[in-house]
């Protein structure tokens, strides 16, 4: 079972409180109605799915109940580091050099 | 004392005998003793049969990696039987009942074993090439010959009785193994302060220690020293010991599971005690001291009852005073069976010979073995044994510059193996630490680390107790200065360390074809040598596709000792370096693990929380029947004497047409949207247009999701101009919340809007019937409810028999219809009130059942049953929901998709049948020409079926391909037994198709 850092809570809490909830950093388009078929397409349904640090959203659900993101090496299911909704991805590089 | 038992030797207790039965015979044991060792002081060495041949087999080891001694144990009473067990960790008890496995009709004579002369037909993969043809055999032939045959051990067939516990622990150092470097680092960890647990899965501590009783460390014969570690550790406060407790899994960040057996050694289990615990331990440092397993040597009738591992022959001696044999031959490829040879002889053991296939040894161990008259044979190979069920004699022969010389007997009683030993990396590859190949061991041994681990001792491929203790005590010390504190590493005086040195090789050379030798990799699946050679042969390259193709590896011992063995064997066949061809992956748990530890307390009603609303208990005492919904369980009829369902449902739906039904739904998902942009808010999320939705009114709603299909409905009534009544299906409630709160943070955040979930906050009672009004109006005070002020789709704050109340005009039947929230805990006074006052109106409870049949009637759809995420608002015909000139919602753009677009999509439609009685399956499929071809062309699904008692017949809905264009065709639904039923596609709207019923003045 993970520990994962609830950026709102500022605690490491058990994955049982949290809920996955896919790719982060994918907007809903301001006017979907302006997106071509293939746009559309592109933003239901087409995601990165990497081998490597994966930006994700999580849901603290059974906490705050705060979505927020994080970086998680999907090979060693690490996470790199856990930041509130609507802030940048932190770079990859800057954070190791931090460690 | 019984004939092998050897007095002065072993830590069981003399003066406590133990009975116990094997296969409705009695032996006796002595306190301390496990079932293999007591039946081997007996004598006995036939524990079993194996896996596909059927070949009468002997225990291999004294420990957890036995993969032939597993027995079936009943622990007293209905349930308490488990297969499988390892006769090697069941300690015996005063009355323990056990058998062995596989075999009929008895363990010495088992008819199974002709498969061992047909051994030609069951090589490597005879699966795949035995059963490919004719493919009507699967399901009459090879299946059930392949159940019959699958599995040692018989599953039990009743219920466990037992219980299972599970707890949480956090510690700073939990040390796995408590062998010498595990003892080392607990102590060194402790001594620092640390909060240390060391665990092992013996039923004593001490691993090797146990064994080797000759050591000495600090002046103290290993014994003692044992003694007084245990009592410093158990002086510390801050370290605890487990025994009987398997490491079973490590998982992410230092979780280690385990399984503590609480009561399987016990005669008299104390009431209530649990069988079981399973510990989810957090630690933040973790010390693995494993130990290594010991391999055994690949040769023709290695599996022969009465060969072991020499290091088992050892511990059966010196933990269990037990001599496996009175004239045993070594067989051996390390120094460690030399100093087995050694204590047998000195415990009264006629040594027949130490034969080792390496050229030379140390001069020390020639003149230890000549001194005790042991003859030796060096750079000599095995190439047979004599006896069936206890091994008589080995077949030797020199081996002089790679070729194979003329063969000769050595008589015996028992055959002891060494071939080398295995360091035990299977909780270390659970992390996916990388294993790195020593070439010069011929081992693998732990490379770059993924967690906060520390591997020690012979785990590492260390030799020798001074090394294990240093070692261990460095890996405590190490991990106490990971947590940032300070220790310093124990120095140990050792004297008479039994180091050595050892090889490790592929199946031993041999003067006969090897084509022929039944050279046992795995014991317990049957594999060999040939098997593997064959299994390269035809085209595995991959030690993975070497594995599944032969089965080596995949038994109840998960490889233990066949593994490394099967991967020498395979790459040496495919001309390739061991880390060319690749390890197989170490999986969890560690040994089998029973489902009941896994379980735990989540079983039976604690399995899953049971939600009930307030009026549950008046359903419960007035009979009704229940089903689970979700998580709620839901009255589901309410029969009355002598009533089926169908009966119980036709007469609730009568009464409920015909003059009033009470329903309670409370169940339905409720959720207030609040705040300044509240309606912003909703039409964003739902089609519907909500703006101009007044206070006091209600809606239907319909939510999509980004794709476009049906997510959930629901009536959702405007309170005041900031507040919205969200009622959702029962089963969507969480999932809608969390779809809301989702895109109000995510998407919206600039929106002000509140979401609560307010679901079990209210208690719902429906009213319907052409009497509801009259029922309700007489306890509703501080609002008109008449035809003309309260219209239907209308919502009321108002009380009702002197409850607060959010009363809605609604229905779902069809009806003239009601629901009443009240504040939950005045749920059942209304309803009683209700009831009581109903009587007038011969008011009659209905359940779930009911008002599907009520709503289906009325061609309502159920979100999850009439759609099933692929549905659009148009393929279920309630386009009208859709606010189409709102410039955006959730699920708009999807609309317009080409797919959703296209002609042909499967939409809902009504269905009857030609015969008014039959009344089709749900989930049956549609085709239109019943005459067609198979394989057929289905066109859809029945969704909803019921009996219409309004109507006198049956009715159905349907998704069907280009459905709304079928109308009055007849297309064909096969009944359960596939004779296909005609029915008619119409409109799905059977009763009441005005509305002229909820008129009601």
């Amino acid at each position: 079972m993970l520990l994962i850092h609830c950026p709102y809570c500022d605690d490491t809490l058990p994955e049982l409180e949290f809920a996955y909830a896919g790719e982060a950093h994918i907007a809903r388009p301001a006017d979907p109605s302006k997106l071509s078929d293939e746009e559309w397409r592109d933003f239901l349904f087409i995601r990165t799915n990497v081998k490597g640090v994966h930006a994700e959203r999580w849901r603290h659900i059974h906490g705050c109940g705060r979505f927020f993101n994080a970086l998680r090496d999907t090979v060693s299911d690490r996470f790199l580091t856990t930041y509130k909704a609507g802030e940048a991805r932190p770079d990859v590089q800057t954070l190791e050099a931090a460690e | 004392m019984t004939e092998y038992r050897v007095k002065g030797r072993g830590r069981v207790n003399t003066g406590k005998p133990v009975k116990f039965t094997f296969d409705d015979r009695t032996y006796q044991g002595f306190e301390g003793d496990t079932v293999a060792s007591a039946l081997l002081a007996n004598g006995v060495h036939l524990m079993g049969r194996s896996f596909k041949y059927h070949r009468p087999r002997g225990v291999v080891t004294a420990s957890s990696e036995e993969p032939n001694a597993l027995v079936g144990t009943t622990r007293g009473g209905k349930g308490r039987f488990e297969p499988n067990t390892r006769a090697t960790m069941q300690e015996i008890y005063p009355g323990l009942k056990t058998e062995s496995q596989n075999k009929w009709p008895s363990l010495k004579f088992d008819v199974g074993a002709i498969n061992d002369r047909l051994y030609m037909l069951f090589s490597a993969g005879f699966y795949y090439k035995t059963f490919m043809w004719p493919r009507s055999f699967w399901d009459s032939v090879y299946e059930p010959f392949i159940r019959k045959a699958a599995g040692l051990g018989k599953a039990p067939t009743e219920v466990d009785p037992d219980i299972y516990a599970s707890r949480y622990l956090h510690c700073d150092v939990l040390v796995v193994g408590s062998g010498p470097a595990g003892i080392a680092a607990a102590l060194t960890a402790g001594r620092a302060g640390s909060k240390v647990v060391l665990v092992d899965e013996n039923s004593e501590m001490g691993g090797t220690l146990l064994s080797e009783p000759s050591v000495s460390i600090d002046g103290q014969p290993a014994w003692d020293w044992l003694e007084s570690a245990f009592a410093e550790l158990d002086r510390m406060p801050n370290v605890s010991r487990m025994t009987r407790t398997t490491a079973i899994g490590y998982y992410h960040q230092n979780m280690i599971g385990l399984v503590q057996k609480l009561t399987d050694h016990m005669a008299d289990v104390p009431e209530g005690a649990p069988r079981e615990r399973m510990w989810r331990v957090r630690a933040k440092e973790v010390v693995l001291a494993q130990g290594a397993i010991e391999r055994p040597m690949v040769f023709h009738g290695n599996d022969t009852p009465g060969i072991m591992m020499s290091g088992a022959a050892q511990t059966f001696l010196n933990r269990f005073g037990v001599l496996v044999g009175k004239a045993p031959v070594m067989l051996t490829s390390h120094d460690s069976a030399w100093y087995s040879a050694f204590d047998m002889a000195d415990a009264g053991a006629k040594v027949v010979a130490i034969v080792d296939t390496r050229e030379d040894v140390a001069q020390a161990l020639k003149d230890e073995a000549q001194a005790r008259g042991i003859k030796t044979y060096l750079s000599y190979t095995a190439t047979g044994t004599k006896g069936r069920l206890r091994v008589k004699a080995l077949r030797v022969n020199p081996v002089r510059d790679g070729k194979v010389g003329a063969a000769h007997m050595l008589f015996c009683d028992a055959v002891l193996v060494c071939g080398g030993w295995t360091p035990s990396l299977h909780l270390f590859s659970h992390t996916k630490g990388s294993l790195h190949w020593d070439e010069e061991a011929k081992v693998y041994l732990p490379g770059r680390k993924t967690e906060d681990v520390h591997i020690a001792g012979a785990g590492r491929g260390l030799w020798g107790v001074a090394t294990a203790l240093e070692d261990g005590s460095k890996a405590g010390a190490d991990a106490v200065k990971s947590l940032g504190g300070k220790a310093g590493p124990a120095t140990y005086e050792v004297a008479d360390d039994r180091t050595g040195t050892g090889i490790t090789q592929k199946e031993l050379p041999t003067d006969r074809s090897p084509g022929k030798a039944k050279a046992f990799v795995d014991f317990q699946n049957d594999v060999t040598a040939k098997d593997i050679r064959l299994a390269v042969r035809e085209g595995m390259k991959s030690i993975e596709h070497v594995k599944r193709y032969t089965t080596n590896g995949m038994a109840t011992d998960q490889g233990k000792l066949s593994n490394m063995n099967g991967l020498t064997i395979a790459s040496d066949a495919l001309g390739k370096e061991a880390p060319q061809v690749g390890l197989t992956t170490f999986r969890p748990p560690y040994t089998p693990t029973t489902f009941g530890a896994f379980a735990g307390y989540h079983k039976g009603t604690h399995f899953e929380v049971t939600r009930k609303t307030p009026i549950d208990s008046w359903a419960e005492e007035n009979g009704a029947e229940f089903e689970p919904v979700a998580l709620w369980r839901r009255a589901w009829y309410f029969p009355k004497a002598g009533e089926d369902m169908h009966k119980a449902v036709a007469r609730e739906c009568k009464a409920t047409r015909e003059s009033l039904g009470i329903f309670d739904a409370s169940t339905l998902g409720k959720i207030e949207v609040s705040g300044p942009d509240a309606t912003e808010f909703m039409n964003r999320m739902y089609t519907n247009p909500w703006t101009k939705l007044g206070v006091g009114r209600a809606r239907y709603g319909l939510l999509l999701g980004e794709d476009g299909f049906i997510r959930d409905d629901g009536v959702i009534g405007r309170m005041r101009d900031d507040l919205f009544h969200v009622t959702t299906t029962t089963g969507g409630a969480p999932r809608v919340l969390n779809m809301m709160e989702d895109y109000l943070q995510t998407e919206w955040p600039e929106l002000k809007v509140w979401l609560t979930s307010t679901t079990e906050e209210w208690a719902t009672i429906a009213l319907n019937g052409p009497n509801a009004r009259k029922l309700l109006e007489p306890f509703v005070e501080g609002a008109d409810i008449s035809a003309d002020a309260f219209p239907h789709m209308s919502v009321v704050e108002c009380t009702v028999a002197g409850f607060p109340s959010r009363l809605f005009r609604i229905s779902f039947t069809g009806e003239l219809g009601f629901e009443i929230n009240v504040p939950a805990r005045h749920g059942k006074a209304l309803w009683e009130k209700l009831w009581e006052a109903g009587q007038q109106y011969d008011i009659c409870p209905y359940g779930t059942e009911t008002m599907h049949v009520l709503r289906a009637e009325k061609g309502f759809i159920i979100v999850g049953q009439d759609t099933d995420g692929t549905v659009t608002p148009h393929d279920a015909g309630i386009g009208w929901a859709i606010g189409k000139m709102k410039p955006d919602f959730v699920g708009k753009r999807s609309l317009a998709r080409p797919d959703i677009v296209a002609p042909g999509r499967k939409q809902l439609v009504g269905l009857l049948t030609e015969d008014p009685k039959t009344v089709l399956t749900e989930g049956a499929q549609i085709v239109d020409d019943p005459k067609q071809a198979k394989p057929m062309k289905m066109i859809g699904h029945v969704t909803s079926s019921y009996w219409s008692e309004a109507l006198g017949r049956s009715i159905a809905m349907a998704v069907v391909e280009g459905g709304f264009d079928r109308m009055d065709q007849t297309l064909h639904v096969p009944d359960e037994s596939g004779n296909p039923i005609p029915a008619k596609v119409t409109g799905t709207v059977f009763y009441d198709p005005a509305g002229d019923r909820l008129k009601v003045e």
